[in-house]
């Protein structure tokens, strides 16, 4: 199989791509973080007025702690030691998935197993015997006003996770507004699949035959920016 | 105080905010065929895992068990029973439970194999699905600091789902750091009231 970004590579330009669309808003925001990609995506902002909320009770993550920073009861929804930011808050899980479910929450970035042309989420389990566990992921992505799908464009075997329809448990119907992969940005349109950046290293042509989805081109396509 | 068949309700997110000197007692006493209502199951061996480990549970109700691995295992080999509720359903769940509404509609899971044999209904144009409230005999929870009345504080994201399942049981015992005269605590900063808190156990 043909390797167009090595992986490392390809998390950190999926992790600035989302960063840089949360700077470029020009308002305040609350976003919630998933696991993997999502939670790289709060080293690469750069604005000082977007708070991360962690489903868990927290409004104000600040980054992973280190050394004596490290507090076992101040953990993320991954269950990593965090930091606090200056007016972060803490309240219950209730509360917590009241501010997603009551449309608060700004935007959520979260990984997939695959992501379907109309926008269908499958990312909560694999069903191979050796996974129970469902988390947060169907109330985000039901709750949460923006949804951004952050994921490598293609499994580790080269098979495409943008797919005509998942064929793994979905987590969510027609609920993604924006992928990002380190080959190109889709935006949802209508129900439709749209291109608007592509990386410089592939054609369109290419990228047509590495995703199974059927999409439509934006007039005004872009350059992926790496 | 918890007998065999009980329906337990047990805070925490991981290893924070777990009560983790009534979980050893539970695990220590081998009281057996336990519905556990819980977040996760902690790890193998550890925390709650102890209680699996120990083939004290019979079922659990809950949100995520890959931090687990045995709960897969026992589940796939049909050693217990478990459901799997999304994270936001299963909090409101237990706060309905503990405030007298017996059910509710939520977004979250719609058409997915969650709702599988759920009530749905539209409104204003979209689906939600019904879910129940989750009650328990008895809920065991954690907090940083009590008074002797048991009004509970706690501490950062160790809060998570105690505050609500205190709320929601039969009988609710507390686990805390401390316990201070009644007065002492800052009746602004109180986040459970001692109307939901039966028992107190202090760690020493």
């Amino acid at each position: 199989m043909q390797v167009i970004v090595p992986a490392e590579e390809a998390k950190v330009r999926i992790a600035r791509r989302v960063a840089r669309e949360f700077d470029e808003q020009k308002r305040s925001m609350v976003i919630n973080l998933g696991v993997g990609i999502p939670t790289m995506v709060a080293g690469y902002i750069e604005r000082h007025d977007i708070y991360i909320q962690a489903e868990n009770g927290m409004l104000g993550v600040g980054p992973l702690a280190v050394g004596k920073e490290v507090n076992r009861q101040l953990i993320n929804a991954g269950r990593q030691p965090v930091t606090e930011t200056p007016g972060c808050c803490y309240f219950d899980s209730a509360t917590s998935f009241g501010m997603i479910r009551g449309g608060h929450v700004d935007a959520t970035v979260i990984g997939a197993l695959q992501v379907d042309q109309e926008g269908s989420i499958a990312n909560w389990i694999i069903p191979n015997g050796r996974q129970l566990g469902v988390g947060g992921a169907m109330d985000l992505v039901s709750g949460a006003r923006q949804v951004v799908v952050a994921m490598q464009h293609n499994t580790r075997d080269g098979k495409p996770k943008l797919v005509k329809s998942c064929n793994l448990p979905i987590t969510g119907f027609c609920e993604a507004d924006m992928i990002v992969t380190e080959l190109a940005v889709f935006h949802l349109g209508g129900s439709r699949l749209v291109l608007k950046e592509i990386a410089p290293e592939i054609s369109l042509d290419t990228l047509v035959r590495l995703t199974e989805a059927e999409f439509i081109v934006c007039a005004n396509l872009k350059t992926m920016s790496v | 105080m918890i007998r065999p068949g009980a329906r337990i309700m047990v805070g925490g997110f991981g290893l924070a905010g777990y009560p983790e000197l009534l979980v050893e007692n539970l695990a220590a006493c081998g009281v057996g065929d336990l519905t556990v209502i819980s977040n996760d199951l902690g790890s193998p061996g550890v925390g709650l895992g102890k209680l699996l480990t120990n083939k004290q549970i019979r079922a659990l109700i809950g949100n995520y068990y890959n931090w687990n691995p045995e709960v897969p295992e026992a589940c796939f080999r049909g050693e217990i029973e478990v459901t799997l509720v999304p994270q936001g359903t299963f909090a409101e769940a237990i706060r309905a439970a503990g405030v007298g509404i017996p059910a509710f509609y939520t977004a979250a899971s719609v058409g997915t194999d969650l709702a599988r044999d759920k009530e749905t209904k539209e409104f204003d144009g979209k689906t939600f699905v019904l879910e129940r409230a989750i009650h328990a005999d008895v809920a065991l929870v954690k907090a940083h600091r009590a008074d002797e009345l048991g009004n509970l504080v706690y501490t950062k994201t160790a809060r998570n789902f105690n505050p609500l399942m205190a709320m929601a049981a039969t009988l609710t015992i507390a686990e805390v750091d401390d316990i201070v005269p009644v007065g002492s605590l800052d009746p602004e900063c109180i986040v459970t009231p001692h109307i939901f808190v039966d028992i107190l156990v202090r760690r020493d």
